[in-house]
């Protein structure tokens, strides 16, 4: 059967089964909500799946992506470490997974270039984490001799004195790239200033809309938002990812034309040509 | 006299962290090492007491604790998942430790995907609506914000290559970001400003006789030893 076929058909019949089963199983309220779940799933799954059956996926250049090696290969040139902070949060936030996906790329390169790798981090799982994946990168390039395991070590769990302690190892250390990829909060512009007063080529990425300002002034590339997310995902190359990222698109456009109907809808029910407010749709049912 | 120990305290630390306006020196490392030592031991002390102590061995022994909970047998799954922790210290079984990491993110994962498709995705749609009750200005305003959140999207398209049309409408997006980035630029500024106004405030009151002169002495002590520091130093110059 078509592919294409084969999962419309699967989601109609979910969201068939929602509406019209007659036990008594689901939250009533949340119908809006249910069908964007299976949709979206749906849509990002079909995706995946072309991807998986080696559909070519057009993935368009992100600066920032390019500039990474170009940051490593200067800090090896120099001699000087390549410095790379995942955030303040911990697993539980996308941005510190990303982070974790983009530092594996880094590790390789800096195994590659027998550069140094220092990874300060705030959280103790993420600690754990981001060893693993070091571990695992060195391994890959056929370099385990040189992954040592205190390149990624513990600082603190408190927001300031993590930033008092990475804008202590920047002023000592003099790192010639840093990374700052992950979830950040208030102290971005401070980790972002030291990193530019000591002269480091600074590459930056976060989904915290409120701290991207002080990347975009104080480093040279940054990844906002979702180029963030794209970006581990196109560096992990995996094809689930990359499908992910194309379904994700198509999501876009489908969020698009709902913002447009929603929007046209509102005149129509405004100028009265039509009686029916499309805000009640949107609503949800939440269990406390 | 632990008031005025404490005031003291206050001083040297905050104007051993402003001192790194000048460079690395040794008020500020200093200040630094203090800084990570405390708020390490202090985070893990209240971790344990705060949450693991009443939460978790609260419900698992409450006679033992007594936190006010009653007996739970499900929490044995967090006491398990932490143990599992814990074996990152064998190199026999740190394995089990990915058990533990793969809960916190799958969960996380799908705890995290229902919130952000309401709070980001559906509210988004529903706030698109244009409300011909209001003004012309706020009519307008519902117009910007269609407009940008369409070009918006539109630069965040990945699969697609930014050229013609589609490349014109994300410069768009791109002018649209770049305004709010300023926005947020300085609407931050403005709340850091008012921050240090507040460290101002208090070493100015810290500068009254009751308090000894505290921010002045410590102030002119700190210059005097950071320049005879430099001075003798000179061989490795501060580096701004």
């Amino acid at each position: 059967m078509n592919k294409s076929i084969k999962y419309t058909l699967l989601s109609s019949l979910i969201i068939l089964f929602y509406f019209f089963i007659p036990l008594p199983i689901f939250l009533v309220g949340n119908e809006t909500t249910f069908v964007c779940v299976i949709l979206l799933c749906f849509v990002v799954e079909y995706f995946i799946e072309s991807a998986k059956s080696g559909e070519p996926i057009y993935m368009r250049p992100i600066a920032a992506i390019k500039a990474m090696e170009e940051a490593v290969g200067r800090a090896t040139e120099m001699g000087t470490p390549v410095l790379y902070v995942p955030g303040i949060s911990s697993l539980d936030q996308i941005d510190t997974i990303s982070g974790l996906t983009i530092l594996g790329h880094v590790a390789g390169m800096t195994a590659e270039y027998e550069a140094n790798l220092h990874v300060p981090v705030c959280v103790p799982i993420v600690m754990e984490t981001a060893k693993e994946t070091c571990k695992e990168s060195y391994l890959k390039k056929g370099r385990p001799d040189l992954y040592r395991n205190d390149m990624v070590h513990y600082v603190t769990d408190d927001q300031f004195a993590y930033a008092a302690g990475v804008n202590g190892i920047m002023l000592r250390e003099k790192p010639a790239a840093v990374f700052f990829q992950g979830k950040f909060y208030a102290e971005s512009l401070i980790l972002a200033e030291t990193g530019n007063s000591i002269g480091a080529i600074q590459i930056a990425g976060t989904g915290s809309s409120s701290q991207i300002p002080f990347f975009v002034t104080a480093c040279d590339y940054t990844l906002i938002g979702e180029e963030f997310y794209a970006a581990s995902a196109y560096l992990s190359g995996s094809p689930e990812m990359l499908g992910s990222i194309k379904g994700q698109d198509y999501v876009k456009v489908g969020c698009m034309i709902a913002i447009l109907i929603v929007f046209i809808s509102s005149l129509l029910n405004g100028y009265g040509i039509i009686d029916f407010n499309i805000e009640s749709l949107f609503r949800t049912n939440v269990v406390k | 006299m632990y008031e005025l120990i404490g005031v003291w305290c206050v001083v040297l630390l905050t104007l051993s962290i402003f001192s790194y306006l000048y460079g690395d020196n040794p008020f500020y490392k200093a200040a630094e090492h203090i800084f990570v030592g405390v708020s390490a031991g202090y985070v893990f002390t209240i971790t344990f007491w705060d949450t693991i102590w009443p939460n978790l061995f609260g419900r698992l022994f409450p006679k033992y604790v007594g936190a006010g909970f009653s007996f739970d047998i499900t929490y044995i799954f967090p006491l398990i998942l932490g143990v599992f922790m814990l074996f990152r210290l064998s190199k026999k079984y740190d394995w089990l430790s990915r058990i533990s990491i793969a809960y916190i993110v799958g969960m996380m994962a799908g705890l995290k995907f229902y919130v952000f498709l309401n709070s980001n995705l559906l509210t988004q749609i529903k706030s698109s609506t244009v409300n011909l009750s209001g003004t012309y200005f706020s009519i307008f305003n519902d117009l910007i914000i269609l407009v940008g959140v369409i070009s918006g999207l539109v630069y965040f398209f990945f699969s697609k290559e930014h050229t013609g049309a589609l490349g014109k409408i994300s410069r768009i997006g791109v002018y649209f970001l770049m305004i709010k980035f300023g926005a947020s630029f300085g609407f931050a500024v403005m709340g850091r400003i008012s921050l240090l106004i507040g460290r101002f405030e208090e070493l100015i009151e810290f500068s009254k006789p009751e308090y000894y002169y505290s921010t002045p002495v410590t102030l002119l002590i700190m210059i005097m030893i950071i320049g005879y520091w430099a001075y003798k130093d000179n061989t490795k110059p501060l580096e701004k």
